[in-house]
């Protein structure tokens, strides 16, 4: 099922585009497989998502933890430590 | 009332204060975030999560709205470059009394910096660098357990 990914701040710069729309196999059940799977479409896929400890996730805009299960998730978001305030 | 902005524009204190005074409070407790100077910053930049940010804000001030009853909450935070001593965020609640309206509004701001998707950017020599998180920001959030 097609889900449409989100990037942010230095995730967004090394992947290149801020979103884009991917058909995970059936084999990606979560939000970390999804990134090990992501990581094979390009260098800067794998550059940004080198590091998981780095890395945060939103699913369908709900901060949620990298093992969270993908279910029938529309948007996900990958990003660094939210820094505002 | 609760009224969350997220805004490019320039916050302007007074009317966002007057916006929660009109809730008939006895007390009303204010916070402003300035863009620090520090060693060189130039410029900084926010960018955010468009939709999300506006609804982890929102659930942010209706945690603070029942668990201390308050009357109104505001929170502004401004997004995109801005320069050393702009207003970056504002937080104001206004309760019956003093000690729910100044600590809901310490709870907000502690909690605000790691529950809202922004990410800052800041600039210094001429050269862009994403900001890292601090440790001491996570633990301000956490001692908010109940």
């Amino acid at each position: 099922m097609a889900i449409t990914m989100l990037y942010f701040a230095w995730v967004r710069e090394s992947i290149g585009v801020g979103e884009e729309i991917v058909d995970p196999p059936e084999a990606v059940r979560t939000i970390a497989d999804l990134v090990d799977w992501l990581r094979e479409r390009s260098r800067g896929h794998a550059e940004a998502f080198s590091d998981l400890g780095r890395l945060r996730a939103a699913l369908d805009q709900q901060f949620v933890p990298l093992d969270a299960p993908l279910g029938n998730a529309r948007e996900v978001a990958l990003f660094p430590p939210v820094t505002g305030g | 009332m609760i009224r969350v902005s997220v805004q490019p524009a320039a916050i302007d204190v007074a009317s966002e204060l007057a916006a929660v005074e009109a809730s008939g409070a006895g007390g009303i407790a204010s916070f402003t975030g300035l863009v620090r100077a520090d060693d060189g910053v130039t410029e900084l930049e926010l960018e955010h999560y468009p939709g999300m940010t506006e609804a982890a804000l929102t659930t942010l001030a209706e945690e603070a709205r029942q668990r201390w009853g308050l009357l109104a909450v505001n929170v502004v935070h401004r997004i995109g470059r801005m320069a050393p001593g702009e207003r970056i965020v504002f937080v104001a609640t206004a309760a019956p009394h003093r000690a729910a309206a100044l600590e809901s509004c310490a709870f907000l701001i502690d909690k605000l910096k790691t529950g809202a998707p922004f990410w800052k950017r800041e600039r210094r020599n001429g050269k862009a660098r994403w900001v890292e998180i601090r440790g001491a920001d996570q633990e301000a959030a956490d001692r908010w357990q109940q």
